[in-house]
């Protein structure tokens, strides 16, 4: 909402300075966002005085002027005005000034002649509607003095952030009487008299000429109409075209001025139709129904539905109600008859026809948020008399006020008690009922600790004593009340499991050099194929948005993948070839499209670069699937989680993974995610050069596995004893497989309390196809020392057991 | 000679000092103590000196030996252990064997620390859905299909009745529907907002508090949120109230604090007002208690929001809400 000082001076008297005008405006809760100076666009037009003029020698109609500008020595300015004389202050844009309608001054040649800026018109620089030749300024303003300053002219255009509760106060009266209240409080608003001048009444009745149906009171509770005769439509006259510039409407002709200038005045929209063009002068309030289409005045065809509210006359819908209104009955050039439309409609079947039809209009955006029923006839008056005036018409004797339901004016019961406990203050009724009076509240006391409220029928947002609580503080202050502390029960509740292990998750992986990262939860829907997903994989199940910003946001994401892979893209593209990220965040499935999507939290994590960089105690390598792994292994260790498993992950869980350099990670067989390598062909999609590496789990899988309590276990008394099997097998033999024998065959004896692999050897000497595992051996009792000799046969029969089972060779 | 003995003492000790390695201490032991050392020489010589000296001399000789005797022993004791304990020096300057770090998200970070704030002040945490249904987002909280207030949230849609959520605010009626005051909550996760611009992610974090009680005011709300941002900046910023509108508040407040980056002294962060807006909060309204079937007889309530990239902004002087998600390793190492 746009208003001007000079708009709000002719209600209500201000005399501060504007910054402090908005500063009060911002606590009494209708936030400004700017304060602006509306002659700024002067600034580079100086006074300026015509020390000569000449006869252009190239052209009748222009003169050459030496002009003193007070920069120095006097300049060369052609001019074409009539008026232009010798020793005459004039109005005059140095070069580089931008005049109103984009029009650049600078340095040039006119017909032959250097011109070093421009005279200007009033019209010009939109201060008066005089074009006939450039100003002729009074006083004795000294060359070079700013234009503003010498016609001492300012005026500030407040832009206010107007929350939606607020429809009083989009208006300038509105504004105005707030600040009556709170900025220069004590004051109430002056209205304009409306009382329509005798000499422009025409004996006619309009009830002789039209008639207003109201099909549907709850939609249009009030419907007021005026008629005018003998106007003459054309341009606005200069301060009525100056008004609504200054807050941003652009002049269209005198009489839809007048209409929106009581608009921008009252809050009250107005609809000027040509009472010629309405069938039998009726207007008939009323849904479609039936009709299916409708050109509004902006000659576009809107569908309709059933339910909207319309205008119509005898035949036809000439108007959206309260929305636009339609071509076939605006005012043109040859209207001469019109009828003022000032109707107060439904808040909510407004706003549906607004969206439905894609308009949003002042008067939408006004009757969308409620309008003061009492407000209709005044501000019906208030258009006729403006319009009588500009557009030399005649009025009808009376007017219509089809009101068929006459709205009660809102009353609450106010209790004082509660009140004080909801602000925690202890106001008594009378500082209450003088509180409210201020801003217009009707008060009457009821009992001892109850007030009667009568609300004022503009205050639409005012209907329950919270309401009211919000007035009184609004008007006390909010930080006169004072602050207190209330008691807290020491009685808690535990921390949800999910976010202390998430917390837990964070720290371990920062602790193993991960990064943070949080990637927006839309992303493109070809991240599927890019991650080569089948057709039916289930992961192509995703939530579409139906008004994404972009294609790049339309989906969301059903793995936290993409998102790392396009931040290693963007951070390789920094020249950061090393980096560990890892992100915990939710991706989504759709179910079907009424009911909320699966969603599921998820660990994500990706490295790529160099497991060490280059330094005096190392050479660049590059990292690789066993980095990964020992990372997942640590996380899940640190977690908790010991001895999970690892598989080679089918192809079709991780199509996105390269074959071979993918596993599944599961424990008590509960699958807790997958880690691998990314395949080349995905890397090329995601716009990578470099390998890299991820790992994805599901964090309510992962936090299943946690031990729920960690039992501890008294040390061990005696010393233990290693002793090591080298197996020689064939290379395609899972480690995994061995390690997981040997375990078996240790659960059988309780001597064994640790197994390793410590070495591993493939090629010559050994057979092609085969590879030297060795494995140590650790050995403890709980009773006595172990020596060599007592765990001889034992450690015979375990090697030799795993020779048997894998066929194994032992070295020579 | 002018008492000789006297000499050799001396500079035998302050050559036992010197010596630095076991070498050096075997020579000062063989040019002092071996057969063709200073001492050994001296001890020599007495049979020359006049008779009624030699018994002096003799036996000082023979204490000065017996003195250096051990003090080169115990030099070679300490050397010995010495060496045992520490290998060659170092030269310390060299950078060491770095296995790396990493960090929170500064998102993350300043999430942690408000939800710790409120968790010493008795809340609970609770967390909900990031899609959400049209009741749980917009009904529940008063702001019924058709309010102008739902121009206040440009919403992301999933179908009619499915949305992204606008807000944490959710969490108020999905919580007192499953519980009876007294409520202390504080909801933390994502939003989201169909706007992007050099202020706006489509994405943001947010954290919702509730607060229902019998007797809960206004004046507790700011005792609240005061200890809050006290906690979370210092305990000289500044705050004002300041009147406000949200369906699911009255009365209803925005929160302005000091400019934490001027103190108040008028900049740009703060549009030289002195002043930024960082909460939304009031008291919560009678519509969203009878949605949930509580008494709004009996009880009152204060519910508030916090934009957490914005409280990261003026905490760590982030100048460009995008950075948050464009995930540059070289910004998340800052923090």
């Amino acid at each position: 909402m746009k208003v001007s000082l000079s708009w709000i001076k002719e209600y209500i008297q201000m005399d501060l300075e504007p910054d402090e005008i908005a500063s009060r405006l911002t606590m009494a809760g209708l936030e400004v966002d700017t304060v602006e100076n509306l002659y700024d666009y002067l600034d580079g037009i100086v006074a300026a005085r015509v020390l000569d003029v000449k006869q252009h020698p190239g052209a009748d109609k222009l003169t050459c002027c030496m002009v003193d500008t007070g920069s120095g020595d006097p300049v060369q300015i052609v001019c074409g005005a009539p008026n232009v004389r010798r020793g005459m202050l004039s109005a005059c844009a140095l070069p580089g000034t931008v005049l109103p309608g984009d029009l650049k001054i600078k340095k040039s040649k006119l017909r032959g002649e250097v011109s070093e800026g421009m005279l200007c018109s009033a019209a010009e620089l939109l201060l008066d509607a005089d074009a006939s030749g450039i100003m002729d300024l009074a006083g004795d303003h000294a060359p070079g003095t700013p234009l503003q300053q010498a016609l001492d002219i300012s005026d500030t255009l407040f832009e206010i952030d107007l929350t939606p509760n607020r429809p009083d106060c989009l208006s300038v009266m509105g504004v105005a009487r707030e600040m009556g209240a709170f900025v220069q409080p004590n004051q109430k608003i002056v209205k304009p008299d409306v009382t329509l001048p005798q000499q422009r009444i025409r004996s006619q009745s309009i009830h002789d000429h039209a008639r207003v149906d109201i099909k549907d009171p709850d939609l249009c509770p009030r419907y007021s109409a005026g008629l005018l005769f003998d106007v003459t439509v054309g341009p606005s006259p200069f301060w009525l075209r100056r008004r609504l510039e200054s807050v941003g409407l652009s002049s269209i002709n005198n009489v839809v001025d007048a209409t929106n200038f009581v608009m921008m005045e009252t809050g009250q929209p107005l609809h000027a139709f040509d009472y010629d063009n309405l069938a039998q002068g009726q207007i008939v309030v009323q849904k479609a129904g039936n009709t299916m289409e409708f050109t509004t005045l902006d000659s576009k065809v809107h569908k309709l539905e059933p339910d909207m509210l319309m205008i119509c006359d005898g035949q036809r819908p000439v108007a959206l109600a309260g929305v636009m209104g339609g071509e076939n009955s605006e005012i043109s050039q040859n209207t001469t008859r019109v009828l003022i439309e000032s109707a107060c409609f439904n808040p909510v079947s407004i706003r549906r026809t607004a969206k439905r039809t894609g308009i949003a209009t002042d008067a939408s955006h006004r009757f969308e948020r409620g309008m003061d029923p009492d407000g209709t006839v005044y501000a019906l008056k208030r258009a006729m008399t403006l319009i009588a005036d500009i557009c030399d018409a005649a009025i009808a004797a009376d007017i219509i006020d089809a009101y068929p339901v006459q709205l009660e004016p809102v009353r609450i019961d106010l209790d004082i008690r509660a009140l004080n406990i909801r602000l925690g203050t202890d106001f008594s009724s009378d500082e209450i009922a003088r509180i409210l009076e201020s801003v217009e509240f009707g008060v009457h006391p009821y009992s001892q600790d109850q007030l009667t409220v009568s609300v004022p029928s503009f205050r639409v947002d005012v209907t329950r004593p919270e309401d009211l609580s919000e007035e009184v503080a609004r008007i006390w202050g909010y930080n006169q009340v004072k602050t207190t502390y209330p008691p807290i029960p020491a009685k808690g509740r535990p921390l949800d499991p999910v976010i202390l292990t998430r917390g837990a998750i964070r720290r371990i992986l920062i602790g193993l050099s991960f990064y943070e990262a949080i990637n927006y939860n839309f992303i493109s829907k070809d991240f599927c194929d890019r991650l080569l997903l089948p057709e039916s994989d289930f992961r192509r199940n995703v939530v579409e948005i139906l008004n994404p910003l972009s294609d790049q946001m339309s989906v969301l994401r059903t793995s936290l993948l993409p998102g790392l892979l396009e931040n290693m893209r963007k951070n390789n593209a920094q020249q950061t070839d090393t980096i560990h990220l890892f992100e915990i965040g939710k991706i989504f499935f759709s179910t079907n499209k009424e009911t909320l999507p699966t969603e599921m939290e998820m660990v994500a994590g990706l490295i790529t670069g160099n497991r060490t960089h280059q330094a005096w105690y190392s050479k660049k390598q590059p990292l690789d699937f066993f980095d990964l792994k020992g990372m997942m292994e640590d996380l899940l260790e640190a977690l908790g989680i010991f001895d999970a498993d690892y598989n080679r992950s089918e192809h079709s869980a991780c199509p996105y993974l390269e074959s071979g350099q993918g596993a599944r990670v599961s424990k008590n067989n509960t699958v807790l995610g997958h880690l691998g390598k990314i395949a080349t062909p995905v890397l090329k999609k995601f716009g990578l050069k470099q390998r890299a590496y991820v790992f994805e789990l599901d964090l309510t899988a992962v936090m299943g596995q946690v031990p729920q309590q960690i039992q501890s276990v008294p040390l061990p008394r005696f010393p233990s004893i290693s002793q090591d099997v080298t197996l020689i097998v064939d290379q395609q033999i899972p480690v995994g497989d061995i390690m997981g024998q040997m375990k078996t065959i240790a659960g059988n004896h309780a001597l064994v309390e640790d197994m390793f692999l410590f070495d591993l050897f493939e090629g010559s000497p050994l057979a092609e196809g085969k590879k030297s595992l060795s494995f140590r051996i650790v050995y403890r009792s709980e009773v006595k020392t172990l020596n060599e000799k007592s765990i001889r046969k034992l450690h015979a029969a375990i090697s030799s057991r795993l020779v048997e089972i894998f066929h194994a060779d032992l070295p020579e | 000679m002018e008492n000789p003995i006297n000499d050799i003492e001396n500079q035998a000790f302050e050559e036992i000092q010197a010596a630095k390695t076991s070498e050096d201490l075997e020579m000062v032991s063989i040019r002092y103590l071996g057969r063709k050392g200073i001492l050994t020489a001296f001890l020599r010589s007495i049979s020359s000196l006049p008779e009624d000296q030699r018994p002096d001399a003799g036996k000082n000789a023979n204490l000065l030996k017996t003195k250096l005797e051990k003090a080169i022993q115990q030099s070679r004791t300490t050397m010995k252990a010495n060496k045992a304990d520490n290998g060659p020096e170092v030269d310390v300057t060299l950078p060491g064997r770095r296995r790396g770090h990493g960090s929170l998200h500064p998102v993350t970070q300043v999430l942690d620390e408000i939800c710790g704030i409120f968790l010493r002040l008795g809340f609970d945490i609770v967390e909900g859905p990031e899609v959400e249904t049209d009741y749980y987002n917009f009904e529940a909280l008063n702001i019924p299909k058709y309010h102008p207030a739902r121009d206040m949230q440009d919403t992301f849609y999933v179908s009619d009745n499915i949305v992204l959520r606008t807000h944490t605010s959710p969490s108020q009626p999905r919580t007192m529907e499953k519980t009876d005051p007294p409520v202390r909550i504080i909801s933390a996760g994502k939003v989201f907002r169909c706007d992007s611009d050099l202020t706006h992610t489509p994405m943001f974090h947010q954290i919702e508090g509730l607060m229902v009680d019998e007797n809960i005011s206004f004046g507790d709300l700011k005792g609240i949120l005061t200890t809050f941002v006290h906690q979370f900046f210092d305990d000289k910023t500044q705050l004002r109230f300041r009147p406000s509108y949200f369906p699911f508040t009255e009365p209803s407040a925005e929160v302005d604090i000091q400019c934490v980056m001027c103190r108040g002294e008028g900049c740009r962060v703060c549009s030289r007002t002195g002043w930024l807006e960082v909460l939304g909060s009031g008291m919560v309204h009678p519509a969203v208690f009878e949605n949930v079937g509580y008494d709004t007889k009996k009880y009152t309530g204060f519910a508030f929001g916090v934009g957490i990239e914005r409280m990261a902004m003026l905490k760590y002087g982030i100048d460009d809400i995008r950075k948050y998600f464009e995930n540059d390793v070289r910004f998340l190492g800052q923090f």
